[in-house]
Formats: C-alpha cells, sequence, structure tokens
C-alpha cells in the first residue's frame, strides 16, 4: 500500500473523496485516507455512463473484505467515463488511490461547487 | 450497537505482540482485538499455503468436574457426551428446550471427571449461567475458567510442523487433546480449528501466551486477525454464532444435525426431533453471488436472508450462507439476493465452498 499523500493539484470533498479538474471534465476517486480507513477493497460496482452525480451524494460503492462504503461525489455533472479496469483489480484504488485508481469522469455542470471544496492542507488537516 | 469506549475493552495477554505487530484494533464481543495486521488478502493466504496464528483468547471456558460431569454435560449438549474419550473433543450446540441455540461450544475431556467446554466470547457470561442453573441434583462443580487461559490458533499446511519444533512430544491427531511441555509452559494443545487447514489451537495461561506467540512467529507464522479468520471460516463454511446460529432457529435448520444425539434426552432434544422428523421449513445453504457481495441480513427474494457474506480471498467470487426454503436449498439451485436495493443473482454450491 503507498504511504499517505494528499497532491496538491486535487481538490478534496470532506467525505474523502478528491477530483481533478481539466477544463469542465472532472476525474474522481477517494483519497489516500478513506481507502486506508477501508482496508483492502475487494469489489467496485462502475456506475452507468450517462448517470448523473449530484454533489454531497453517492454515486457508487465500494467493498472492502468487511464493508461497504459509499463514494459521494464531489461536483455534480453525467458521468462520461468509468474505470474499467478496477472491475479487475479493485486493490488499485488501494495501491494508487490517485492514479490507477480513479473511479469515474465527470462532465461537470455547475463549476461554482468547485468554490465550496477542499484545497490539499486543508484537507488533511482536517484529518487531524 | 451501544459506544463502547476502549477504557471499557478487556485486553489480552498479547495486546503488546498485536501493537508491535501493526494491527488494527477494533471493539469485538466486549474485547480490544486485531481485526488485521498487512492486510486481509495476505493474511488470509498465508493461513492457506503456509502458517497463520491467531490470537483467541477472548473466547471462553466453563470447567465442569465431578462425578456427575459426564452426566450432566450429556444433559446440557446436543451431542452424545460419553463418546468422547479422555483426551478427545467433541463439537456440540448448546439448545434452550425449544430447540433454539444457545451457543455452539468445543468440548474437551481432560480426564475421566474433568472436562472444558470453550465458548464464544459474546455468550460467554449467558452459558456460564446456563450451566449453573442446570446443575441442580448433579454432583458437579462448574467454574469459570475463562481467565486461566489464553487461546492460540496455530492453522495451515506447516502448523503443526512450527508447533512440534517447540512441543516435548508428538501432537495430537484431530479431534484429540493433550498436554505438552511448549517452551517450557504447559499447554492443552489441541487437534481442532476454525480455518478449514490443519493446525492446532493452544490453551495456555495468560503469562505464557506471549512467549509462545514470539517463537512461532520467529518460526514463521503469520499473525492473522479477526477478518481473515471470517474470511477462512466462512470459505468452508462453518457457523458462526450470531450469524449464521442464533436462538430463533434450531441446529437441524443450520445443517448440524450431525452434532445431535437426540435419544440422549438433552435440553431440546424433542423439539430437535420433532423438526429432523417433519424435515424443516428452512435450510441453512452456502452460496456463490455472480457479482458482487452479499452480506449479513440481506433478503433472498422469495424467503430467506444472507447470514454471513464476504469476498472469498481463495475463490475471487462473493460467497456466503444463508437461511432459505427448504424447497430452495439444493446446490445449483437459483438464488435471486435484494443487496441494498439491487437484485444479484447467486447459486446455491455445496459444502464447502473451497476445498484444497
Amino acid at each position: 500500500m503507498a504511504d499517505a499523500s494528499y497532491p496538491d493539484d486535487l481538490l478534496y470533498h470532506p467525505e474523502h473523496d478528491w477530483v481533478r479538474f481539466e477544463g469542465d471534465i472532472a476525474t474522481l476517486g477517494i483519497t489516500w485516507y478513506a481507502q486506508d480507513a477501508l482496508g483492502e477493497v475487494v469489489f467496485f460496482d462502475p456506475p452507468e455512463i450517462g448517470a448523473a452525480v449530484v454533489a454531497g451524494e453517492s454515486y457508487t460503492e465500494v467493498e472492502s473484505v468487511k464493508a461497504v462504503s459509499d463514494v459521494v461525489a464531489p461536483v455534480s455533472g453525467e458521468i462520461i467515463e468509468v474505470n474499467d479496469e478496477l472491475g479487475s483489480d479493485p486493490a488499485a484504488i488501494n495501491d494508487d488511490p490517485y492514479g490507477g485508481g480513479w473511479m469515474v469522469k465527470v462532465r461537470v455542470s455547475d463549476a461554482s461547487e468547485k468554490d465550496a471544496l477542499l484545497d490539499a492542507a486543508t484537507y488533511e488537516s482536517s484529518l487531524a | 450497537m451501544a459506544a463502547v469506549s476502549a477504557s471499557e475493552l478487556r485486553r489480552t495477554s498479547l495486546f503488546d505482540q498485536h501493537v508491535a505487530a501493526g494491527a488494527k484494533l477494533v471493539p469485538f464481543a466486549g474485547w480490544e482485538m486485531p481485526v488485521q495486521y498487512v492486510g486481509v488478502g495476505d493474511e488470509h493466504r498465508a493461513t492457506r499455503e503456509s502458517c497463520g496464528i491467531f490470537d483467541v483468547s477472548h473466547m471462553g471456558e466453563i470447567r465442569t468436574s465431578g462425578p456427575d460431569a459426564e452426566r450432566y454435560l450429556q444433559h446440557l449438549l446436543s451431542n452424545d457426551v460419553t463418546k468422547i474419550a479422555v483426551g478427545g473433543a467433541q463439537y456440540s450446540v448448546l439448545c434452550r428446550e425449544d430447540g433454539g441455540v444457545l451457543d455452539d461450544l468445543f468440548t474437551y475431556r481432560l480426564g475421566a471427571d474433568d472436562y472444558l467446554t470453550v465458548t464464544n466470547a459474546a455468550n460467554h457470561e449467558q452459558d456460564l449461567a446456563w450451566f449453573l442453573a442446570h446443575a441442580g441434583g448433579f454432583d458437579v462443580t462448574v467454574t469459570d475458567a475463562a481467565a486461566d487461559y489464553a487461546m492460540l490458533a496455530v492453522q495451515g499446511p506447516l502448523a503443526r510442523e512450527l508447533v512440534q519444533a517447540i512441543s516435548d512430544g508428538p501432537l495430537p491427531e484431530r479431534f484429540v487433546a493433550g498436554e505438552h511441555q511448549l517452551l517450557g509452559h504447559t499447554v492443552l494443545v489441541c487437534g481442532t480449528g476454525y480455518t478449514g487447514e490443519d493446525g492446532v489451537e493452544l490453551l495456555c495461561p495468560p503469562d505464557a501466551a506471549p512467549a509462545i506467540w514470539d517463537d512461532l512467529v520467529r518460526r514463521g507464522a503469520t499473525p492473522v486477525g479477526l477478518a481473515a479468520r471470517d474470511t477462512l471460516r466462512l470459505e468452508v463454511c462453518y457457523h458462526l454464532y450470531g450469524n449464521d446460529l442464533m436462538v430463533t432457529r434450531g441446529p437441524i435448520e443450520a445443517g448440524l444435525g450431525w452434532a445431535c444425539k437426540e435419544d440422549t434426552g438433552s435440553i431440546g432434544a424433542e423439539a430437535v426431533r420433532a423438526v429432523r422428523e417433519a424435515g424443516p421449513a428452512e435450510k441453512l445453504v452456502a452460496f456463490t453471488v455472480d457479482s458482487g457481495i452479499a452480506r449479513q441480513g440481506n433478503p433472498v427474494v422469495g424467503g430467506g436472508e444472507v447470514t454471513s457474506g464476504t469476498m472469498s480471498p481463495s475463490l475471487g467470487v462473493g460467497i456466503g450462507m444463508a437461511y432459505v426454503p427448504a424447497d430452495q436449498s439444493a446446490p445449483g439451485t437459483a438464488l435471486t439476493i435484494d443487496v441494498r436495493g439491487r437484485e444479484r443473482q447467486a447459486t446455491v454450491a455445496e459444502k464447502p465452498l473451497y476445498r484444497k
């Protein structure tokens, strides 16, 4: 498992989700803290392309051996791509939460929601 | 479940070993127990492929001795206690009059009139009260021995070799128990386990456990937490009380008829006999899920419920056990399970789910 890290180029939702913006496209995943708390992820149920996600609400679930966790969307929009690799290799969420562990790409519907997200330092200090 | 502060939780004599090994500790049945060390998958595989070591000191012990010990236990336990030879071990269930399961137990016969019964941690106090409440009219002494023992399980294809290396004599075979000197400590070595692997369980004085644990880890045993203990037992369809066994269902429904000998006249025997003769309305089955994981409490569409469910590290699919109507219990039967509002397809499978 990777060491704890919270990259500066990402924004964070308090429910332990990260988002990387490229224009109006946002890539979403869960943070190092979230995957550590969950333990080894053994199942990822990919949501459907075209589905709507709403900021602050669950858009999919990840499962470890012991528990099921909702994954919360940091921003609203429409899913345009899902990480199908996670179907066969859900452990990538543990091994590389900000890289190979990305979950979905979303076309953002309300850019102003970005303002409510946390920068890396603020998010990390909230974990203490 | 009510929140329990860390200060109210009990710790086993191996607590320092767990902390040193980097365990994630969680509250479990009133104890602060290691749920995992390096990771569930690695711990599970270590047990299947070489040797895992488990701290199960939270389990309780009740000692029964005296001239009527055999007759008394025969009255309480579902199995035929007279079949246990000195040095033998036997699995049974503890039933109420109505056949409801109070606990499932291993009983070791230490001497002609001396038995040790291992209880589940969450049930220990209640079991002890039940034992004491039914001791009237028997010349027996029933003692709470939980504080006298730490319990280690050493399981896996290399388990016997590792324990043999520190034992003063040959280890007992499967379902046999015997006292041995391990590193100079007197230990009750039992050829039992909860993983489907060969191995032993060690009952020893709590202050002897750290030295034995450290030595076996040095020899190559991998510390395994409660999470992998659960995946290991579920792959081989061993029951977990509180999941697959409960007071509202009987042993026949649970598939434990083999551990019930109604002719002994034990408490609950008539109720058990009635269910056996009429055939149970529901049965505990093992299943695999086509995709995803069904969990404890998920309803089976058309009747029944999942009582245990996880992702099988050995098989790579969701597995579990569920009570289903008896006419849905044959291996190969398709089941639909409601997993948090989403229907998932599953198939009743032969037990055990995992074989070597």
